[in-house]
């Protein structure tokens, strides 16, 4: 179902089968055009696959943005061994749900992704891991990938090409960090959800110590319609470097929170203005996080000119991200917002590495007590020697996605900190009520 | 250790899912799906899947400290998580949090005297646009106020009997 109503604004490509009756059925999904992508590169040379992902420069869905077809071309198609598809539906990065959405609309949509991917670089399996809270998910997949053996659109022989794939769901147990695609191989090998050094990547030794390709969920669902319409009809939809749709979770202060699928390059003041229906009780912007809580935080001013694609992010010293957008209005306190913010990352450090795991545990006693209105003048300063002392020390980016967050807000809301030295607690608190 | 025809079966599926060899991977699956059934992972359910996967029970102990929603302690027959991750946090989340301990009359991951509720604060559980967002045991509930976690509370605590977290 359906949570949010969509805006006219939306550009519906991976999006396009919400609200038909029964739109995760086989049926409807055959209906419409639904395995005919499959049908057509299973036709095509793999080098073509490959080739069609580049050209419709579509980039990784989870929040790296590294292009597809690119990581897909590392796969060695002639290694001995015997190679995976692995499916991130991991989706816990704070003000992310939008693989959600995806998966309990269109289940089939992902596994024909799946088939492509596999037919692509030789794979016969394939995984879908999805977080523990997501139970209700795995049954739908479930429901779904036995629908598809029984229609002949997985296992031996699929449709008499010739072609064979297994597809198979995994739960998690709730840790953020199996997100991160090399933990997420050691959850699936039933261990402890630890990084893995790279190099070797995945597309070399992945899953099983085999060649893997692993992809975000929205990833993989933009791959039929990249085989179904070609790669330059998606590339074309976006910006010069990074082509197609982004599924946009606008969440926070909003009118109309919800997930929508905009094009990239979309201007964020329309995206808040239009489809989220402006910020809520008609206060003002304060602070913009394009894609989870890991981004630096953009304010008001910078957000001017800005639109929802990889350059224009990272021009502006953040990311695209996973494309949860997080809206903050003018009572919102910031060092609030960064003490919550460091608390999830304490949370879920895995404490492999020790600049994470020991500098986002200070952080968060830092801002806990600077919230309380304990802190001190120096502290001001030492929140952003221990951030960036932590950047770019660690195995996984866990490391720079609390430190990221946390220098933008003490470097640009520098002024909400000085006010918290008045030794009482915070004097934005009163004014966060928000209904 | 015996467990329902439905989960032995849940359990054969999940083993013939990995490459030969990799039986091991079925163990975070085979914890999660089992304290469905059982309330927690005890002590012998640890030595019993560390039996059929053939590792050891500090393997499995190991691995399952690692991941927040195996607990070794029974829960209650309704697990009430409710996130103040940012997106929640701003929509008051928080409050709703401290709302739920006043009704419940337990903090974080305890459960009540009659074994009905327990608690937990959670991290984001991927509800951002509709929160604030409650989970009790698997069910979502989006867009939570105060007056709607009462109803549901309520509702639940004259609910008829079922197992743990079903």
């Amino acid at each position: 179902m359906l949570y949010n109503e969509p805006s006219p604004l939306e550009t519906k490509v991976l999006s396009r089968r919400f609200g038909l009756p029964n739109s995760a059925s086989i049926d409807t999904y055959l209906a419409t055009e639904g395995y005919q992508a499959f049908r057509k590169a299973a036709g095509m040379k793999p080098e073509q696959i490959i080739e069609e992902m580049k050209v419709s420069n579509l980039r990784g869905r989870g929040g790296a943005g590294f292009p597809a077809g690119m990581k897909w071309s590392f796969v060695p198609r002639n290694s001995p061994k015997p190679k995976y598809i692995v499916v991130n539906g991991d989706e816990s990065e704070p003000g992310t749900c939008k693989d959600r959405v995806l998966m309990e609309n269109d289940p089939h949509q992902l596994i024909e992704g799946t088939l492509i991917a596999g037919l692509a670089v030789d794979a016969h399996a394939g995984y879908i891991y999805i977080r523990g809270e997501y139970r209700y998910l795995i049954e739908v997949m479930d429901k779904a990938i036995a629908e598809a053996y029984e229609k002949g659109w997985l296992g031996k022989n699929i449709q008499g090409t010739g072609f064979d794939f297994d597809l198979y769901t995994h739960t998690g147990a709730g840790a953020y960090e199996c997100g991160e695609e090399s933990a997420l191989l050691e959850s699936l090998e039933g261990k402890r959800g630890i990084p893995r050094i790279r190099p070797p990547f995945p597309a070399v030794v992945g899953a099983f110590q085999c060649p893997t390709v692993l992809n975000n969920v929205e990833t993989y669902c933009a791959v039929p319609a990249i085989i179904r319409d070609g790669g330059a009809a998606f590339a074309a939809l976006g910006v010069p470097k990074a082509g197609g749709t982004k599924m946009t979770c606008l969440t926070g202060h909003i009118n109309k929170p919800g997930v929508y699928e905009l094009k990239l390059g979309f201007p964020v003041k329309q995206m808040i203005e239009e489809v989220g229906g402006g910020i809520r009780m008609g206060r003002k912007l304060k602070a913009f996080i394009p894609g989870g809580s890991s981004c630096p935080v953009l304010t008001a001013a910078e957000v001017e000119g800005a639109t929802m694609d990889y350059d224009s992010m990272g021009a502006r010293k953040t990311m695209l991200g996973s494309g949860g957008v997080i809206i903050m209005d003018d009572h919102t306190c910031m060092v609030k917002a960064a003490l919550r913010i460091m608390r999830f990352y304490a949370h879920e450090s895995c404490g492999w590495c020790i600049p994470c795991r020991e500098g986002t545990t200070w952080l968060k006693k830092i801002l806990e007590r600077f919230h309380q209105g304990g802190g001190t003048r120096s502290d001001i300063d030492l929140i952003g020697d221990i951030s960036r002392n932590m950047l770019g020390r660690t195995f996984c980016p866990l490391g720079d996605a609390a430190a990221m967050p946390t220098l933008s807000i003490v470097e640009k809301f520098r002024q909400e900190f000085e006010d918290h030295l008045n030794g009482k607690p915070c004097p934005y608190e009163h004014e966060m009520v928000t209904a | 250790m015996t467990f329902s025809p439905e989960l032995e079966a849940r359990f054969d599926k999940l083993l013939k899912s990995y490459p030969p060899g990799r039986q091991r991977s079925a163990l975070v699956p085979m914890l999660l799906y089992a304290q469905d059934e059982v309330g927690c992972v005890s002590d012998e359910l640890i030595d019993e899947i560390a039996r059929r996967l053939g590792v050891t029970p500090l393997a499995v102990n190991e691995v399952m400290s690692y991941y927040s929603m195996l607990h070794r302690k029974p829960l209650g027959k309704y697990h009430v998580q409710v996130c103040t991750n940012i997106s929640c946090l701003l929509n008051d989340g928080d409050k709703l949090y401290e709302h739920a301990c006043k009704k419940l009359g337990i903090g974080h991951k305890e459960v009540t005297a009659d074994g009905t509720f327990s608690l937990e604060e959670v991290e984001c559980m991927g509800a951002c646009s509709w929160a604030p967002a409650i989970q009790v045991n698997y069910d979502f509930h989006h867009f939570v106020t105060p007056e709607k976690l009462d109803q549901l509370l309520d509702g639940l605590k004259d609910g008829p009997p079922g197992g743990p977290r079903k």
